[in-house]
């Protein structure tokens, strides 16, 4: 804890913190598009092509 | 015959993750909308070759990487720096999350081998097993984290985290500077 800031090195070793803090902003890039959730023009599409009796477009 | 409504909702389910792939393997949110059409197309079309009970987000990502792969071979002889591209449209949104640090990783990301982001996001966004993420890849999985364990290492470097201070742009500019001498 409380340690100082003076690591300078260009080298990072991927400690604990920072592969928490890569892995919180990817999910939150990818969460950003998942919370959009399904398309109307995407869901219409699905439901089309799942109710034709030949389905290949 | 119709599609038993148990499959179909689970195509749904998946789509908004699909998106997010789609999205981060285009960098653009109108190709990555036409890549998922074109892939759910030929899902559907091919829907007999699921077999249920199996992976079926799984399936449906090695469905569209294979489809971005083929389209971006045919677009890589019309503009190469496919990456380089990927940055700029990024970069043309910088209001759509409104906050720098945040715009900055998305940055950062987009200066990735295509592979290495690929592997980063399946494994680190998507939540697939290193397995899975093999598999939708069609490569081994040793292969698959390595390619993850060099994609955070370059991140890292690249925004520069090293702890309290926050990453401004004179920091993500030493970084990129100080990336290029790796032994």
């Amino acid at each position: 804890m409380g340690r100082p800031a003076t690591q300078r090195k260009s080298e990072v070793r991927l400690g604990r913190e920072v592969q928490a803090r890569i892995g919180q902003q990817l999910r939150a890039m990818y969460d950003d598009v998942v919370s959009q959730g399904v398309p109307q023009n995407i869901a219409d599409l699905v439901r089309r092509l799942s109710d034709q009796d030949d389905r290949v477009a | 015959m119709k599609l038993d409504p148990t499959i179909r909702d689970q195509v749904l389910a998946t789509v908004p993750s699909l998106r997010a792939f789609a999205i981060s393997l285009c960098g653009n949110i109108d190709r990555a909308d036409d890549l998922v059409q074109e892939t759910l197309l030929r899902a559907l079309a091919h829907i007999d070759s699921f077999q249920p009970g199996t992976n079926m987000p799984a399936w449906l990502f090695t469905i569209l990487r294979n489809l971005f792969r083929s389209e971006y071979r045919k677009r890589r002889r019309e503009v190469e720096d496919a990456d380089g591209r990927y940055a700029e449209t990024l970069k043309s949104h910088p209001e759509q999350t409104g906050r720098v640090e945040f715009n900055e990783f998305r940055v950062a990301l987009a200066k990735l081998p295509s592979d290495q982001r690929e592997a980063l996001i399946l494994v680190g966004a998507s939540g697939f097993s290193y397995e899975d993420a093999a598999a939708i890849c069609g490569c081994a999985v040793g292969t698959i984290k390595s390619r993850v364990n060099r994609a955070r290492t370059r991140l890292a470097d690249l925004l520069a985290i090293d702890g309290v201070d926050d990453f401004g742009p004179d920091r993500a500019t030493r970084a990129v500077l100080a990336g290029g001498g790796r032994s």
